[in-house]
């Protein structure tokens, strides 16, 4: 027998983390932004699918709206990614270390394209073309 | 990273072969998972062939037939023969289920495959641990909790309040469930599984419990209750019919009303 730890008092472990259904609530409040967005960015690719650089600046520049909604697009995308990333990690990845490696890793990841992308928008929209 | 394949001692071998008696009318393989903690070898698959004409119709009928005539080491749990008490879970056709309810006819092919509850401790063959998964029980508190002092006779309860209990409590805590849930193979440790959770909803939603808010405390926990990713497993295999997958569901959603 490796402990002496009672049944009961493995099966509570550290006790409840008192948290949990903030991030429930976020993959789903996600899931239900991005299937207009998705909708939107579709439409938004089919119509530039013609159009060269100076065509896709110029639409994007044409109105408040388009550079918002891509900004969400990419936002709610990637928050979206990192809760579902998160949750793979936390169900398969099992040593403590290496879990934690892994979201942190993943945090970072996430944090950092989602913020190159919407710093990349933000600067075509504000400046014009490159 | 989530183990794979069974350490090298635990990978099961090929066992022994008991062939028919002689006047066999029917006869079916039983497939048996053997293990014997006492002995040093790695468990193994023994073969059973059974002549079904000999004994009665359900799988634990014919497990019964095989200890009393062909091999008395043969070890598994059982008791009330009819589907109450759940002592004879088993993975039967690479299905949980209670071995007393399920006929070997319906087990399609020549060959019908016992084993033990998946991702469980085996005690020995057919036998495995349940200490933890009785554990998780206890630790939801399974029984009424009450501030209010008691009354001269019953708490009572409205009949519709009655009938949400229903679908909860019949219960026999088999462990079918939760031991064909892969949230609960992959992290049995810190999640409560659907079992433990199908009898947290049982008191969470029993009206004259007066302690909703610290049982749902004690459950908002990313490990504890959402592991569940609605894989419904356990609404599959259920002997009793029941939709532990349901329960969780619904106390997510008790979680939810609480903030919103």
């Amino acid at each position: 027998m490796a402990s002496y730890r009672t049944p009961l008092g493995r099966a509570r472990g550290l006790g409840a983390a008192k948290h949990g259904v903030g991030e429930w609530i976020s993959e789903r409040v996600t899931a239900v932004a991005l299937v207009p967005l998705v909708l939107w960015g579709v439409f938004a690719v089919l119509r530039l699918a013609g159009a060269d650089y100076a065509g896709a600046v110029a639409w994007l520049t044409a109105s408040p709206l388009n550079p918002t909604l891509m900004v969400l697009l990419v936002v709610v995308s990637f928050l979206h990614m990192h809760g579902g990333m998160r949750v793979v990690i936390e169900d398969y990845i099992e040593k403590t270390l290496s879990r934690t490696g892994l979201l942190l890793l993943n945090l970072f990841v996430c944090a950092l394209a989602g913020t190159l992308a919407v710093f990349s928008i933000l600067k075509v929209a504000l400046g014009g073309a490159l | 990273m989530v183990q794979l394949r069974l350490p090298k001692n635990s990978r099961v071998q090929r066992g022994e072969h008991h062939p028919a008696p002689a006047g066999a009318t029917k006869v079916k393989t039983f497939k048996v998972y053997r293990y014997d903690p006492e002995g040093t070898e790695n468990p193994r698959w023994d073969t059973y062939d059974v002549d079904v004409d000999a004994c009665g119709p359900m799988v634990l009928d014919v497990l019964i037939h095989i200890k009393n005539t062909v091999d008395p080491t043969l070890s598994f749990r059982r008791s009330c023969r009819e589907g109450v008490c759940g002592s004879c879970a088993m993975n039967i056709g690479g299905r949980n289920t209670l071995a007393c309810t399920h006929g070997h006819d319906e087990v399609p092919g020549a060959q019908c495959q016992i084993a033990p509850l998946p991702h469980m401790p085996v005690i020995k063959d057919l036998v495995p641990d349940m200490t933890m998964f009785y554990a998780q029980y206890a630790s939801i508190e399974p029984w009424l909790h009450t501030t209010t002092p008691e009354p001269q006779t019953e708490w009572l309860q409205t009949p519709e309040d009655r009938s949400k209990i229903d679908g909860l409590y019949e219960c026999i805590l088999c462990a079918c469930c939760s031991t064909s849930c892969p949230s609960y193979w992959w992290n049995g440790e810190k999640y409560l599984g659907p079992a433990a959770l199908l009898q947290s909803y049982r008191w969470l939603v029993d009206s004259r419990d007066e302690a909703t808010g610290d049982r749902l405390d004690d459950l908002e926990d990313p490990f504890k209750l959402y592991r569940c990713h609605t894989i419904m497993n356990c609404a599959q295999v259920c002997p009793k019919g029941l939709n532990p997958a349901k329960a969780i569901g619904e106390i997510k959603k008790m979680l939810v009303d609480r903030v919103v």
